[in-house]
């Protein structure tokens, strides 16, 4: 057995060697931290470092679960989440169906060219334009809703409580839903021409050969990339939220990675905030799995 | 072929082309009028911004925004560091990404179940935000420029978009050809398998690069000294004290120091975002072979 392992090894030192920096990389900032969960359950102690506090079981998970934080960043953060789920995951494969379906090639190249440039925006530079266009005096968009008497006059969007949800789902729809329809066009380029001409045969036109040819190629990815947004259904993008968030908007605003950066790492209340960091991964992972599960049972698709 | 082919469109599909085609110009323009406004309006009177006045052109042309921030030490020492973390930042992420990905690609690897495993965990699994900042801290990593560099040194997502790769894309027979030659891993890793993988090569560079140009997060948690602070931190600072600025001096006579301050605003963004949106139309032949490459594993 030894010398298997030895013999393997003498074989394989040299892609040992090319894999040995990705590996301690990854066990050092990925599994070091999950090591250092414990400190959710643990007083911490300056001087004894993250592992040496005092055991104190739940406690920092109960005084969560009992502070009114807890049922606002929870609300907040599964409604930004659902909201940018609802509108963010057919978006773009409404639009890879509409560019799959362009004929003028040029157009087609101008438009894929187009809607994929707004995922390179920095989050910084997304949220300072979105205060420019929105803002209350002097806003190319205020002033078009205004004009529309759409919303009254001098009104902060930015500033609005009811108005944070629909601006944050709607610019994230804009910045990703052309760089996220990238892998549903790649998915209709596969499809294979005889199944539109025998569609044609059968007398379908263009729009039903899109329901009965197109969708069900693209099924399959479709479910796969559900899977994975119902994993991060309690996993907002933390720099978008703190990015935009503001002291008028602070009740709908305040998310859990939010509130775990101001609360664990800026109020230095590292438990408190790793008890917190951690509820919400272990939410996040089950959220992953049942989804795969379901997936798995009725559409014989799944991750793992 | 192309006439024959429109004659034979029922009055249907002649609908339907018509309307997918008005929606996708629609899409167009929602899309690029934003950012065509942004440019535009940088280098316009931003009084004739702000009244409205600037929608389709440019008016009154000036570029007093560029010539301000060109005053600003802070954002040149902000794009010098960026621009150091991003070159620097993407070649160490090249360097490991890219021999993982070769060794977990061979079939033969025994090591390849096990650490493929500990790698995908992690993609649905983490410490968290605090516990990673604790360890951080913890190897005094924090205000300096190295943390910039190794944080997300590995993507585990773009080592399965090459392990993918190198799996579908180079032929296997090249390896049992190169192996009887007695050519080594490192050898048939730097001059067959790297020479083949300029597709999965170009996007992942695209990814990891984008991901340090734009970081604001890794700055936010790690760093507090000027000296380190990425453009993304110089920028928010800029656009933050320019509100402010706007926001004291009132509606009424506050008219120009609100009007310099736009003008910088629209400036920085342009200057800061232009040169990662003039790099990736080199690379979009290659995405959406990237992007499927990463989904069939997903």
């Amino acid at each position: 057995m030894g010398r298997k392992i030895r013999s393997a090894l003498k074989r394989d030192w040299q892609i040992w060697v090319m894999v040995m920096p990705a590996l301690i990389y990854i066990i050092i900032f990925c599994y070091g931290p999950m090591y250092g969960i414990q400190l959710a359950f643990r007083k911490y102690d300056f001087a004894k470092g993250i592992t040496g506090g005092e055991w104190v079981g739940m406690k920092y998970f109960m005084q969560y679960f009992e502070s009114p934080m807890f049922w606002s960043t929870l609300k907040n953060t599964f409604v930004i989440s659902f909201f940018s789920l609802i509108c963010g995951f057919p978006a773009p494969i409404l639009l890879a169906l509409i560019i799959n379906s362009l004929r003028m090639k040029r157009l087609k190249r101008v438009v894929q060219t187009a809607v994929y440039m707004p995922y390179f925006i920095s989050t910084v530079v997304m949220v300072a334009i979105l205060q420019i266009l929105l803002s209350p005096s002097t806003g190319v968009v205020s002033n078009l809703l205004r004009d529309m008497h759409l919303v009254s006059s001098n009104v902060n969007l930015l500033g609005t409580p009811s108005a944070f949800v629909p601006v944050y789902v709607l610019s994230g729809v804009w910045q990703s839903a052309g760089w996220n329809s990238i892998i549903f066009i790649a998915a209709l380029s596969s499809v294979d021409g005889q199944l539109y001409d025998a569609a044609r045969v059968d007398g379908a036109n263009r729009f039903q050969q899109v329901i009965h040819v197109e969708l069900p190629a693209i099924v399959p990815t479709i479910v796969i990339l559900l899977i994975m947004n119902m994993g991060r259904i309690l996993s907002v993008g933390f720099e978008k939220v703190f990015l935009m968030q503001n002291n008028l908007n602070l009740p709908v605003s305040e998310v859990i990675s939010t509130y775990v950066f101001n609360i664990g790492v800026k109020g230095g209340q590292f438990s408190f905030g790793a008890a917190v960091g951690l509820f919400n991964t272990v939410i996040n992972f089950g959220f992953l799995m049942i989804a795969n599960l379901i997936s798995k049972k009725t559409a014989d698709i799944s991750l793992m | 072929m192309e006439e024959l082919s429109r004659r034979k469109l029922s009055m249907s599909d002649r609908i339907y082309y018509i309307v997918v085609t008005a929606i996708a110009v629609i899409a167009l323009l929602v899309v690029i009028y934003p950012m065509y406004f942004i440019v535009i309006a940088s280098f316009s009177n931003s009084n004739m911004v702000n009244q409205g006045l600037v929608i389709l052109f440019p008016k009154d042309i000036n570029f007093y925004g560029y010539r301000k921030i060109l005053e600003r030490a802070d954002l040149w020492v902000g794009y010098r560091n960026t621009i150091l973390y991003t070159v620097i930042g993407t070649l160490l992420n090249l360097a490991v990404t890219l021999p993982a990905a070769y060794g977990l690609a061979q079939p033969n690897f025994k090591g390849r179940r096990v650490i493929m495993t500990l790698f995908v965990i992690t993609m649905y699994f983490g410490g968290g935000m605090v516990p990673t900042y604790m360890l951080v801290r913890s190897l005094h990593l924090t205000n300096s420029y190295f943390v910039m560099i190794i944080m997300g040194a590995v993507s585990v997502y773009n080592v399965i978009i090459t392990r993918t790769f190198f799996e579908s894309s180079i032929p296997i027979e090249l390896q049992e050809a190169a192996t009887l030659d007695g050519c080594s891993h490192f050898r048939y890793f730097a001059s067959i398998v790297l020479p083949l993988s300029k597709a999965v090569i170009s996007v992942i560079t695209l990814y990891y690069a984008v991901g340090h140009w734009n970081d604001f997060f890794t700055a936010l948690l790690y760093l507090n000294k000027d000296e380190y602070q990425p453009l993304q931190t110089i920028l928010r600072n800029i656009l933050i004290s320019n509100q402010a600025m706007a926001g004291t001096t009132g509606a009424g006579e506050g008219g120009y120091a609100q009007q310099y301050a736009d003008q910088i605003k629209f400036a920085v963004i342009i200057v800061s975002t232009v040169p990662v949106l003039c790099i990736y139309p080199f690379i979009q032949k290659y995405f959406e072979k990237g992007v499927m490459i990463g989904a069939v594993k997903g």
